[in-house]
């Protein structure tokens, strides 16, 4: 029909709130229909999960049998592929699961698990394939979303959002709520793009960012004990939303080995 | 000397405010705001922080209510002049895609309204002169910061309770202002003593309801503002650490203060004189315009250094290294000062308390005197 880009958007073992940063736009979804074409969008209405398309966003991570096979066809068909959310990028809240005897989980909360076919783990979509471009977030929003597209319309690369919470927080003129109140928050570890949501409404970030670059979250955590945390309440600052990215899992078993009583 | 018109009455600190209102000018002054004390719109002298007094300590910020008469019994707070005059993000241009194809290109230059800043520490005003240096008197000056820079009237106020963490003494930044203001106070317990040092400011000075200064209330101030001077514990082992500091590149404890550092940036946000940033280009979803931002950036983010395809500093310690090495030392070749001034903002204001003292002296040892 013509030579619009074209988009699909898939989604594995997540709870469905990223795809809502499309739906969310409002307007802007309209015009971004006239850009582009969805050839894959469940909740939109769009069925044909086969199709070849220029760029593939994935929500949730890889927890079943039938994931893992779905996302190389998906792969094979994209030619770029873009994760959009905690789940897809690190391996989601559900990747608690990693660092617990997932089968005893199952049986202690289904009636009849024998129906119930996961993997022992959850695992980020770049443990399975190549992966172009990951939107960090829980939830990912409208504008990192709209960022993306248009950049990759425009033929150029989208910019990587980096940075720490708390240059945001500080651009945004929020008193510190650590410095401030002591209060456990874990933006000088977590990776900006959310506008120090959290912050700005005095409450402490929670990581859903996921990591930023070059984190140091040893210092962070000694920075707890020192504000009257318990080792296991430090384990779960870091073992949250991203408890399975690599530099936050780290610094989260560490203290959860401290703490003799917590698993 | 004696007998000058120049104290005003605690309950005319009204007329103050309104006077500034009369001139045109927009007023802002210290309020508390979440937990700190940061610049907010003032009409009322009641808004001011009245009896609220505060503590600070490495990583550590806490306000208080104390029975003192005075609304200046603080030191300063998060934020000094920077936010007002170098906007934390701010649109310099938009680009728009013409029918020919050409591009149409628009200043966005700010409207800036006079506005009159009361109770900015001296601490502020020398590292707002090293912000009119940086901003103004360099090959090409900054419109953007020149407009609300014009638009400001200062109103300074002599600093007579510097928290643990200040040490504008050791960089010769304080506590009492010396230049840089249009007005400035210094509290007592009654009233305040009143300077004007700009044509402006004596303008203003001349319709307030000031009465003749009494010698006690003069000596009272000296005496205030020497124990200030005299309670700072806190200081830089030098005032000019250029040499020492280059001497020492491979000192280790720029590793070991990396272990500690967070690399968040929020010592260089909090700074006074920190002025990087970064640029930004905001299209609209369909791409006919463009808005290209500037918003505050730090040596401690992975973006400052990064150069075609190379992170020239990808650790913390180097990171850190070029934060201390530049603030500290090479300033002095680029400004003629070295652009800490002593605020103690990076201090108080880092989440795990590292203290910019301490490392300098670890790093310079003890330095004679220039």
């Amino acid at each position: 029909m013509n030579n619009k880009p074209r988009v699909a958007v898939h989604k594995f073992s997540s709870c469905d709130g990223c795809q809502l940063a499309f739906l969310n736009l409002g307007e802007a979804l309209l015009e971004l229909a006239e850009l582009v074409d969805f050839a894959h969008f469940l909740e939109a209405g769009f069925v044909d999960a086969a199709a070849q398309v220029d760029i593939a966003f994935i929500e949730g991570s890889v927890s079943t049998p039938d994931d893992a096979a779905r996302l190389l066809a998906i792969r094979a068909n994209s030619r770029y592929l873009i994760t959009i959310g905690a789940c897809a990028t690190a391996g989601g809240v559900q990747a608690l699961r990693n660092l617990a005897d997932a089968a005893a989980w199952t049986a202690a909360v289904y009636a009849s698990p024998e129906f119930i076919h996961s993997l022992a783990t959850s695992t980020p979509i770049r443990a399975q394939v190549k992966v172009d471009l990951e939107l960090w977030g829980c939830p990912v929003n409208s504008r990192q979303v709209i960022a993306a597209i248009r950049a990759l319309l425009f033929g150029v690369a989208p910019v990587t959002e980096n940075d720490k919470v708390c240059m945001e927080c500080k651009r945004r003129g929020n008193v510190c709520v650590l410095v401030a109140r002591g209060e456990p928050c874990m933006g000088p570890v977590t990776r900006t793009g959310c506008g120090a949501l959290c912050p700005s409404f005095g409450r402490d970030c929670y990581a859903c960012y996921g990591p930023a670059e070059n984190v140091n979250g040893a210092a962070l955590a000694n920075r707890f004990i020192g504000l009257g945390l318990a080792p296991a309440e430090v384990a779960r600052r870091f073992l949250s939303i991203n408890n399975a990215a690599p530099e936050f899992n780290a610094v989260g078993r560490a203290w959860q080995k401290a703490e003799p009583h917590d698993g | 000397m004696n007998q000058v018109l120049s104290y005003l009455p605690r309950p005319d600190l009204q007329v103050l405010i309104e006077t500034l209102q009369a001139a045109g000018f927009h007023c802002v002054g210290p309020r508390v705001v979440d937990g700190a004390i940061g610049y907010g719109a003032l009409d009322d002298a009641a808004q001011l922080p009245w009896g609220v007094t505060e503590m600070q300590a490495p990583g550590h910020y806490r306000l208080s209510d104390s029975d003192t008469p005075r609304c200046f019994a603080w030191a300063n707070g998060p934020q000094a002049l920077k936010p007002f005059l170098f906007a934390p993000r701010e649109n310099l241009w938009t680009s728009r895609r013409e029918a020919d194809g050409g591009l149409h290109c628009d200043e966005t230059l700010p409207e800036a309204m006079p506005l009159a800043v009361i109770g900015v520490r001296p601490c502020d005003l020398a590292a707002l002169a090293l912000h009119d240096q940086h901003f103004l008197r360099q090959a090409v000056s900054d419109p953007y910061y020149a407009r609300r820079r014009e638009a400001l009237f200062l109103v300074a106020v002599n600093c007579t309770h510097p928290a643990a963490t200040c040490f504008c003494v050791s960089t010769g930044d304080g506590p009492r202002a010396t230049y840089g203001y249009d007005l400035a106070l210094t509290e007592l317990d009654d009233g305040y003593l009143v300077e004007a040092h700009s044509e402006r400011g004596r303008a203003i000075a001349a319709v307030l309801p000031l009465a003749a200064e009494e010698e006690a209330q003069v000596a009272a101030a000296d005496v205030a503002l020497q124990q200030a001077a005299d309670s700072q514990t806190r200081r830089l082992p030098g005032t000019h650490l250029q040499a020492p500091l280059f001497a020492n590149l491979n000192h280790p404890r720029w590793d070991e203060v990396a272990e500690r550092c967070l690399s968040c940036g929020n010592c260089t946000s909090v700074c006074p004189t920190c002025f990087c940033y970064s640029a930004h280009d905001q299209p609209t979803l369909a791409g006919d315009l463009v808005e290209h931002y500037r918003e505050w950036d730090s040596c401690f983010t992975q973006g400052h250094s990064y150069i075609h395809g190379i992170t020239l500093r990808a650790e913390t310690a180097p990171r850190y290294r070029q934060w201390l090495t530049h603030k500290l030392g090479s300033w002095h070749a680029q400004y003629g000062r070295s652009g800490c001034v002593g605020c103690g903002r990076c201090i108080a204001w880092c989440p795990v308390g590292i203290d910019l003292t301490e490392e300098a002296a670890a790093i310079c040892g003890e330095v004679a005197p220039a």
